[in-house]
């Protein structure tokens, strides 16, 4: 795959008024975005604000109302991206009556990885003393990260993680934001969603979005500093509360308002 | 397509299954024992266990396999393990022959075990070759797991998956010959029978049973329910679909 070199000039991510309905719902609502290489973005809203709608668009098993999302210069979910993306789903997407071992050795065929592909992301998600075990058996934040290290096997150009860190601890949860801070060092474009706030100070860039929308397109410290919060939660409280005024169409049923 | 991941898929398969001894051993055990229960039942009333062991030799691997083909694929659906294979370098073809190829194995164990009872201890005798019998043991078995490959794309949950099984299966058992001979059903239910693929697996049974050569019918027979697995083979890769709504 010699063809993909990313241009430094062209953004490897590229969302351009994406609209998906779902049912009668606009779930994702005239979104635009762009992301460069290596960059570590994070995606964060209350849960059904569209997340995993926009991720599974991007990742191109989304059926999409309008609009345009490319990846690598290619239409999202082309042939030619199937072994640059990465996509891990939020609930862990691996065979529960398979060994560790047994599932990375499987994808890895799939993907054309190595068999050292394998002992290294293996050590990467901390999963060595695991890898003889049934997946059905492991714990759900020792299956999360099964699925995670299915996701980087084939070393894509771009992740898409949802909500990859829910439910684990602290420490591992470091751990995994070490190991996505190495992976964008190394030139991967990771978009790592999540509804618990104070993972945005994890991130080098936030993409904010609520009811379908992004709202805010900043920074965490820029985020902190335009709505005067000392943390994350009211921060984002703070940009809901500053939004609504300027509600532009109101495109679904008003029940979040007053 | 690619050999490549096609075996892997039906390797992956397959250690699922042996991860799964209880299965397996369903898997053999029940026609086993049914084949039994009906040698038992059909005891000292001369040629009848010839005469229908071989068409219900071909029928239960069909109906086993239609069911733990639906079942394993909806949960490749349910569980997000199909939707991650497709947005990588999977063909879809390469999914359903694995799985083709992972069921037809087992099939393969399965009817040698379940003829070779039938043939030695059960003492089923028929003109033909037995091992024709087999291999039409065989065939009607990945026919089950293309029909059930195809199928399961219509089911989005576990109950709708089982009742497929009544629903696609009953149908045919009742038209395919067993219990009126098909040239005695009513004119339109014996038009139907035709367009049915357990009726052709069931009378190149009755061929191997009732003629020492094979027949020119036998092959026609074959030959449909081989088009019949070709065909549902290729309708279980137009079904998957790599975008949902």
């Amino acid at each position: 795959m010699t063809s993909q070199a990313p241009e430094s000039v062209a953004p490897t991510v590229r969302v351009e008024h994406l609209t998906v309905v779902r049912g009668r719902a606009r779930a994702v609502d005239d979104v635009s975005f762009e992301l460069g290489a290596g960059t570590l973005v994070g995606l964060l809203g209350p849960s059904g604000c569209g997340k995993t709608t926009l991720m599974r668009s991007l990742v191109g098993t989304q059926v999409v109302s309008s609009g345009t999302v490319a990846l690598l210069g290619e239409p999202a979910g082309s042939m030619r991206l199937r072994d640059q993306v990465g996509y891990v789903t939020q609930v862990p997407s691996v065979y529960g009556d398979l060994t560790v071992r047994e599932n990375l050795s499987y994808f890895a065929t799939i993907l054309g990885a190595s068999s050292e592909a394998i002992e290294s992301v293996l050590a990467e998600v901390d999963l060595c003393d695991h890898a003889a075990s049934m997946v059905g058996r492991l714990s759900g934040g020792e299956k999360a990260r099964v699925s995670l290290a299915t996701a980087i096997l084939g070393s894509p150009s771009v992740l898409v993680l949802d909500e990859p860190t829910v439910g684990l601890d602290p420490l591992l949860r470091r751990n995994l934001w070490a190991l996505f801070h190495r992976l964008a060092a190394a030139g991967t474009t990771l978009l790592v969603s999540s509804h618990v706030m104070d993972e945005a100070e994890r991130c080098e860039r936030l993409l904010l979005m609520r009811d379908g929308r992004i709202l805010a397109d900043t920074t965490p410290a820029g985020l902190l500093s335009s709505t005067a919060s000392g943390d994350f939660e009211s921060a984002f409280v703070a940009l809901i509360e500053g939004d609504i005024p300027d509600e532009r169409e109101v495109p679904t049923a008003g029940e979040e308002r007053a | 397509m690619t050999w490549r991941r096609m075996r892997a898929t039906a390797g992956r398969v397959l250690r699922q299954l042996r991860h799964d001894p209880r299965t397996v051993a369903l898997l053999v055990a029940v026609p086993s024992v049914l084949m039994g229960l009906l040698a038992w039942i059909l005891h000292g009333r001369g040629h009848d266990f010839d005469t229908l062991g071989p068409q219900l030799l071909g029928i239960f691997p069909l109906i086993v396999m239609f069911l733990v083909t639906s079942v394993a694929t909806l949960r490749e659906r349910t569980g997000g393990t199909l939707e991650r294979l497709l947005t990588m370098p999977m063909g879809k073809a390469d999914f359903v022959l694995g799985y083709a190829i992972a069921f037809g194995l087992a099939a393969i164990v399965q009817a040698l075990v379940v003829s070779g009872l039938c043939f030695g201890p059960y003492g089923m005798t028929v003109r033909g070759a037995a091992w024709l019998v087999v291999v039409v043991a065989v065939l009607d078995a990945l026919l089950g797991t293309a029909l059930g490959l195809s199928v399961s794309a219509l089911a989005t949950t576990e109950f709708q998956a089982v009742q497929f099984m009544p629903a696609f299966i009953l149908p045919q058992l009742l038209l395919c010959g067993i219990i009126v001979p098909r040239a005695e059903l009513p004119t339109v239910l014996h038009w139907v029978s035709y367009l049915l693929p357990m009726s052709y697996a069931v009378d190149a049974t009755q061929q191997l049973s009732t003629h020492a050569a094979i027949t020119t019918q036998f092959l026609v027979d074959v030959t449909v329910v081989g088009g019949f697995l070709v065909v549902a083979l290729a309708l279980g890769t137009t079904t998957l679909r790599r975008r949902t709504p």
